[in-house]
This record gives structure tokens, C-alpha cells and sequence, in this order.
């Protein structure tokens, strides 16, 4: 911790010295630009203050608090399964991911393993959501640069996903369907062949953006060799997911840690980048929506049968103790730290969201880069606001 | 009937004015409005898998008097510490540099403004005129996004009018005069390898200063690849940010018509303009065209028009935009370059010829 407060404060000493010597030498005023709460490339309510001189950043330091709704706080006053609801609130784009882990951290408590057709589905539901999420970003990531037509396609293949979650669990964006001991209901009847189709379509929606943006002379000139976060850089920040990943770290909790999760069962790469740039990170974020669909493709192949539903009492008390869970969610790394006292809601939850501490490297990485680099460099560590502020 | 004389002598000088206001609007409007419908709304929609609008008129065609309508009913806003002189100029001044490049326009055998001897000089001299606008819009609209959308576009536009006049100076050579009217002549009485059955479209020969030419258009009209000023995703549409109502319809409509306007100079340039090849109908000089071509060679240079615009807009619906540091080292690395060996080359040719 101490590490990056030194790390912050010598970047600020340093952006105050560079301020200084600018104004001796060139006469100039430094801009203190103001990047929202309400700015386009923020998807949100972040606020960026950078202080400019002319284009260049001298210093720029990100803001957030401005969608704070206080869901750690919230856990303490419901019931376990209320909660499911609420943290499906956190990543907005990929809802189901982020009840998953929660889930996991009340049945660890509570000495419960869903069945493992359950553990199938959840599995694929999961998957899906992060096809869902990464989609959008991908689109997304056109729009950031200046290209409007890709964002359309991005919206028209989520659709399709959207429509697969609508059908299993009756939530386009809020399934809310995860429960303690297993699920709210079983697949309905063409789920299966209905998902093999579109993620079909998806692998081609995944074609089609790499020649369209990927492959462009203009998208690579803009992300290549911008925003470079080395190894130990991003490791000290703590980052996680495609970000880290894109930084050469071979770091994956999907393969990495035992989880009741259907992930021991299928085979899948983990991709990984050496170059820790902009484009590095939206690579890996392609080619990992590219081994979801293969991952949930696989999955559809070995769906076991049975029940979906472990054994639980109706009413739902976990018993006293603590536990850590945390899975690899479309953003990141995600966790929950359930504190329970042996009542119906849990004592105290604190939530590890990986967008926070991504987006923690901006002071780092926006110093010396161009006002353009700053939406390139944002859009790249992909972040969801619900995910920054909780 | 002789539009000249219609023009010249035989009817009062105020229905001439008149003439000539109204023909000024219809050759400025007309145009904006059929790109903004034609691309803006419908091609981008269909490159996007979408409709466009559909609902006002078939197929949403009355969606641009919808449009106008609803800018028109909106409030008057300026901001607090703007500038408010040159605020409400800056609007009028961009326009205005799209009335005066039509000026030297030919339609037609006769349908023209003025016969103007250096029009070529006088176009490319007067669409730097909206660099001014947009710059003090993004002064005095006191906000940050604004300014940096200005100094932006003051910086781009600078540096793509020297491309854009190094690629024009190789046509110039070839015809050997900067009357744009005599472009057209030069083109279309003209023969390539005594083949005279197409003329002697400039597109051919000058065919890398066709290239750099549009794509120093794409530039001049802050078209993605090179919309830093605009960049909706960075600075919040640049110099407009602050605009609304009466005076962003104003800019709107200054976008597309100077589009338009600089597509129709660029067929003239490049593509033979508002006439065919005279060799079809047997014509030898400019006096013994047909009358009708004063109707039907507006209507040729308007095909050229929106096929060159067509490429235009595709290339804005599809790429990502430069950075301002790329954007100023392709002008100068690369373009202005290119153009000046196309210049010695055709130097070169035209006196060995």
C-alpha cells in the first residue's frame, strides 16, 4: 500500500515539476480539463481531472464516488437471496457473473454443493454473460475511436445472447436466477440448440470486427505502444482479467483455483499478450469472447441430467463464520467477503470489484500521453461504473 | 433560350438579383439536404443493419423538415460568459464561406454565377474562410472542449489547404488555365491518344492528385478519419459543443452543403463536371453546345456530385479517427510530398508533350 502512495505522490511531485518548468520555458498556462462526470467516453458518471498543457496530460487523476449506492452496506440489512438481486446491479452488462461468486461464498459457508447439472448451467449462464459484456465492448471500443458503424453490430449479436439469458431465466439484464444449493429453474426446451446457432453467429460477429477495426491501419497506429503497462506495474496495482493478462501475466482464476464451476470439464486457452499496450488488451478481450463460445459449446456437449436444486432449507440461515470467493468475471477478478453471524442476512460483505482497481492505474498511465490517448487508454481497461463505485 | 442573356440584358437588375439569390439557395441547399438524407440518415442506417428513420414520409424522406422544425422550435441558449458577438457570428461565417465557394460553380454551358477567370484560386482561397468561423466558435463559447475543438480544427484545416492547392496546381498545368469553366471545356473537348469518344477527364492523368485532393477533402470537411475537432467520444462534438437550435442547424447545414459544394468541384476538376464528351453530340468550343445542357448539366454534375460523396461518407461511416499528431504528419510527411512530385511530373509531361 505504501508502494503506490509513494508511486501517486511522486507522480504528482513530478506532473507539479514538469507544470513548472513548462511555464518557465514556453510561456505557457497549464488547462485543467475536467473529463466528466457526464463525458461520452466515461459510459458513466467518472470524473477525470487532467491538467493539459496544450494536448499533452501533465497529470491526470481519475474521480469516482459519483454513483456510489452503498451495496455493501445494503447486504447488512437483507436476506441472502435479496442479495443475489442486488449485486446483479454491480457489472450491468454481464449480470449473472456477478452473482455467481456470491453464491459460492454463502454455500461454502454453508457446507452446500449444487448438483452438478447446475453447476453446468451456471457455468454456460456465466459464459454467456461475459459474451454479453465483452461484446458491447468490443463495439464500444470503435465508437471511443471515432468509428460509429461497429457498436451497431456489437448491439445487434448481443441481442442474440440477451435473448438466450431472457429464455433460461426471464431477466434480459437482472437474471437474478442463481440460488443457494443450485438455480431457480432448469433450461428450457431448444435452449441448447438455440445457443449453438448463436454462438455461431458470435464467432462471426468476431471475424467481422477483426477485419473491420482490428485490421484497420488507423485503429492500430491509435492503440499500439499507447498506454503500456509493464508486468510488475500491473501487477502492483493489482489488476486483473484481460488487462493483466495483456500484460504477459498467465493469470486466469477460471483455470487457476477449484471452484464448484463446470470449468475442470472443458478444455480452453488462456490468452495472453506480451505487449501490455491498448491493443494488446482489446486483443485479448476478442480472442477471449472467441474461447467463451468454444467453452460454452463444450459445455452444451457434456450437460449431465439430473436435479438442479441441492438440498437447502426453505428459510435460509448460514451458519457463523467467514468466507472468500472470488471468480474471473468479464471485468476482472471479482470477490465477495461474506461475514456471517448466523442470521438470515450476512453480518458484512465486502466486495472485491475488479473495476476499481484497474481503473487505480490511470494517474500512472495517463501522464505525457495526448488527450485523444486518454479515451484510447480508458477504453482499453474497459471499466463499468457500477463496477468502480458499487 | 439563352440563360446568359437571361442573366444579362434583357431583364432588370433586381429579378436578376433575384435570380441569382434563389439559384444561390436551391445550389447550396438542395444538395445538403439530399446527403443528409441520402447518407446521413439511409446509408448509414443500412451500413449499420438498421432502417434510418421511416416514419415521417415513405421511407422517413420528410425526416429532414421534421428535423429543421424541431431546431427551429428550440430555445435560444448561449452561455453565460460567451462571447456573445462572435458566438452568434460564427455560424453565419461558416455558412457564408459555402455561399461564396458556389459562387464559382458552372452548371452548365450558361448556368453559372460568374465566368470567374482565376476560379480555381478564388474556391480554394475562399473555403479557408470557414477556419475563421469555427475558430472563434470555439473561442468564444468560453468552454474548454470547445476551445481545443477550435485550435484543432484551425490546425488541420491549415494544414490540408496546402495538399488540397499542391493537388489542384497539377489539373491547373494540364488545362492550362484556372477558369473552372474552361476546365470542364479542356476536359470534354479533349482526347486521350486521339480518342476523343470519352474526352479527357483529368481523373485519368491526375490521378494521384485525385487522391490526395479527396483526401485532403476529408479533411477540410472534418470528416472521420480526420474529425478531431467534432470528436464526439473526446471533446463532445468540439466547437459545436455549446451550440444549439437555430445556430447548430446553421453549422449542420454548413457541413453538408460545403460538402456537397466540394464534391461537385472535385468532379469538376477530376471527373469532366456538368458536360459530356463533346465528341457525342459533334460540339467543338463552349458556344455550340446545345441550350438544353443548361438543364440537363446541372443534373450531370449533381450524379458526379453524389457519387463522390457516396466515397466520402463511406470512408466517415467505417474508420477510426487519426490522432492530431498522426493527422499533421500524414499532410506533411505524406501528402504534400506526393503532390509536389505529381506537380514535377506533370510539369515534366506537359512541356515533353
Amino acid at each position: 500500500m505504501s508502494l503506490l502512495g509513494d508511486r501517486q505522490q511522486l507522480a504528482y511531485i513530478a506532473a507539479q515539476a514538469a507544470d513548472a518548468r513548462v511555464n518557465v520555458e514556453l510561456e505557457t498556462e497549464g488547462m485543467t480539463l475536467n473529463i466528466g462526470p457526464q463525458h461520452p467516453a466515461t459510459h458513466g458518471t467518472l470524473r477525470i481531472i487532467a491538467r493539459l498543457d496544450g494536448e499533452q496530460v501533465l497529470w491526470a487523476d481519475p474521480s469516482c464516488g459519483y454513483m456510489h449506492r452503498g451495496y455493501e452496506k445494503l447486504t447488512e440489512v437483507r436476506s441472502y437471496p435479496q442479495v443475489t438481486a442486488l449485486v446483479n446491479r454491480i457489472d450491468w452488462l454481464g449480470s449473472f457473473a456477478n452473482e455467481v461468486p456470491f453464491i459460492l461464498a454463502a454455500e461454502k459457508l454453508m457446507g452446500v454443493e449444487a448438483p452438478s447439472r447446475a453447476q453446468h448451467i451456471r457455468t454456460i449462464l456465466f459464459e454467456l454473460s461475459r459474451i454479453a459484456n465483452v461484446t458491447l465492448f468490443l463495439g464500444d471500443l470503435g465508437v471511443q475511436l471515432g468509428a460509429v458503424t461497429p457498436v451497431f453490430f456489437a448491439f445487434r449479436d448481443r441481442e442474440y445472447v440477451l435473448n438466450l439469458i431472457e429464455g433460461a431465466t426471464g431477466g434480459r439484464f437482472h437474471p437474478n436466477f442463481d440460488r443457494i444449493g443450485g438455480l431457480k429453474d432448469d433450461l428450457p426446451a431448444g435452449f441448447i440448440d438455440e445457443t449453438r446457432i448463436v454462438m455461431k453467429k458470435l464467432r462471426g460477429f468476431c471475424d467481422q470486427i477483426e477485419d473491420l477495426l482490428f485490421g484497420n491501419e488507423i485503429f492500430q497506429s491509435r492503440t499500439r505502444g499507447i498506454g503500456v503497462i509493464p508486468k510488475d506495474v500491473a501487477l502492483q496495482y493489482g489488476m486483473s482479467g484481460a488487462n493483466l493478462r495483456a500484460s504477459g501475466v498467465d493469470w486466469d482464476l477460471r483455470r487457476d483455483q477449484k471452484l464448484p464451476l463446470a470449468y475442470d470439464k472443458v478444455d480452453f486457452k488462456v490468452i495472453t499478450h506480451p505487449d501490455g499496450d491498448s491493443f494488446a488488451r482489446c486483443w485479448v478481450r476478442l480472442q477471449e469472447v472467441r474461447e467463451s463460445t468454444r467453452i460454452v459449446d463444450q459445455l452444451l456437449d457434456t450437460i449431465p441430467t439430473g436435479p438442479i436444486m441441492a438440498k437447502v432449507p426453505k428459510i435460509i440461515k448460514v451458519p457463523e463464520g467467514e468466507a472468500w470467493v472470488s471468480t474471473e468475471n468479464p471485468l476482472g477478478e471479482m470477490g465477495y467477503y461474506v461475514v456471517s453471524q448466523g442470521d438470515m442476512g450476512p453480518f458484512r460483505v465486502k466486495i472485491r470489484s475488479a473495476s476499481f482497481n484497474n481503473i487505480s492505474i490511470t494517474p500512472w498511465l495517463l501522464k505525457g500521453v495526448y488527450v485523444p490517448d486518454i479515451i484510447t487508454i480508458l477504453a482499453s481497461l474497459y471499466f463499468i461504473l457500477g463496477d468502480i463505485d458499487r | 433560350m439563352n440563360l446568359a442573356a437571361l442573366l444579362s440584358a434583357d431583364l432588370p437588375y433586381w429579378v436578376q438579383s433575384l435570380l441569382r439569390v434563389v439559384g444561390g439557395l436551391v445550389a447550396v441547399l438542395l444538395p445538403a439536404g439530399t446527403i443528409v438524407y441520402l447518407f446521413l440518415f439511409k446509408m448509414m442506417s443500412f451500413m449499420q443493419s438498421r432502417l434510418g428513420p421511416m416514419e415521417a414520409g415513405p421511407q422517413g424522406s420528410m425526416q429532414l423538415f421534421a428535423e429543421v422544425g424541431k431546431w427551429l422550435q428550440k430555445e435560444d441558449i448561449y452561455p453565460a460568459r460567451a462571447d456573445k458577438f462572435i458566438f452568434k457570428l460564427a455560424p453565419l461565417i461558416v455558412l457564408a464561406s459555402t455561399f461564396l465557394l458556389v459562387v464559382v460553380v458552372p452548371f452548365g454551358p450558361d448556368a453559372l454565377f460568374t465566368d470567374f477567370e482565376t476560379g480555381v484560386f478564388y474556391a480554394l482561397a475562399v473555403s479557408s474562410v470557414s477556419v475563421l468561423g469555427i475558430l472563434i466558435a470555439g473561442w468564444s463559447s468560453a468552454n474548454k472542449y470547445s476551445l481545443l475543438g477550435g485550435l484543432r480544427a484551425a490546425g488541420q484545416l491549415i494544414a490540408y489547404e496546402l495538399p488540397m492547392v499542391l493537388a489542384v496546381v497539377g489539373v491547373v498545368i494540364q488545362a492550362g488555365t484556372m477558369n473552372l469553366q474552361q476546365i470542364v471545356v479542356a476536359q470534354n473537348g479533349g482526347s486521350m491518344f486521339g480518342f476523343s469518344s470519352l474526352g479527357n477527364p483529368y481523373v485519368i492523368t491526375q490521378f494521384v492528385g485525385f487522391i490526395v485532393f479527396m483526401i485532403a477533402v476529408q479533411a477540410e470537411l472534418t470528416q472521420t478519419p480526420f474529425d478531431m475537432p467534432i470528436a464526439e467520444s473526446e471533446l463532445v462534438s468540439g466547437y459545436m459543443t455549446e451550440y444549439s437550435g437555430f445556430r447548430f442547424l446553421i453549422f449542420f447545414i454548413g457541413e453538408f452543403a460545403t460538402a456537397g459544394v466540394f464534391s461537385m468541384i472535385a468532379s469538376i476538376l477530376f471527373l469532366g463536371g456538368w458536360a459530356v464528351p463533346f465528341s457525342w453530340f459533334g460540339w467543338t468550343t463552349i458556344d455550340s453546345i446545345d441550350n438544353w445542357m443548361n438543364i440537363v448539366g446541372p443534373l450531370i454534375l449533381f450524379t458526379k456530385m453524389i457519387v463522390i460523396v457516396f466515397f466520402i461518407m463511406w470512408i466517415r461511416f467505417s474508420y477510426p479517427r487519426f490522432r492530431e499528431d498522426q493527422l499533421q504528419k500524414f499532410a506533411w510527411k505524406v501528402l504534400i510530398p506526393v503532390s509536389l512530385a505529381n506537380i514535377m511530373v506533370t510539369a515534366i509531361l506537359k512541356v515533353a508533350f
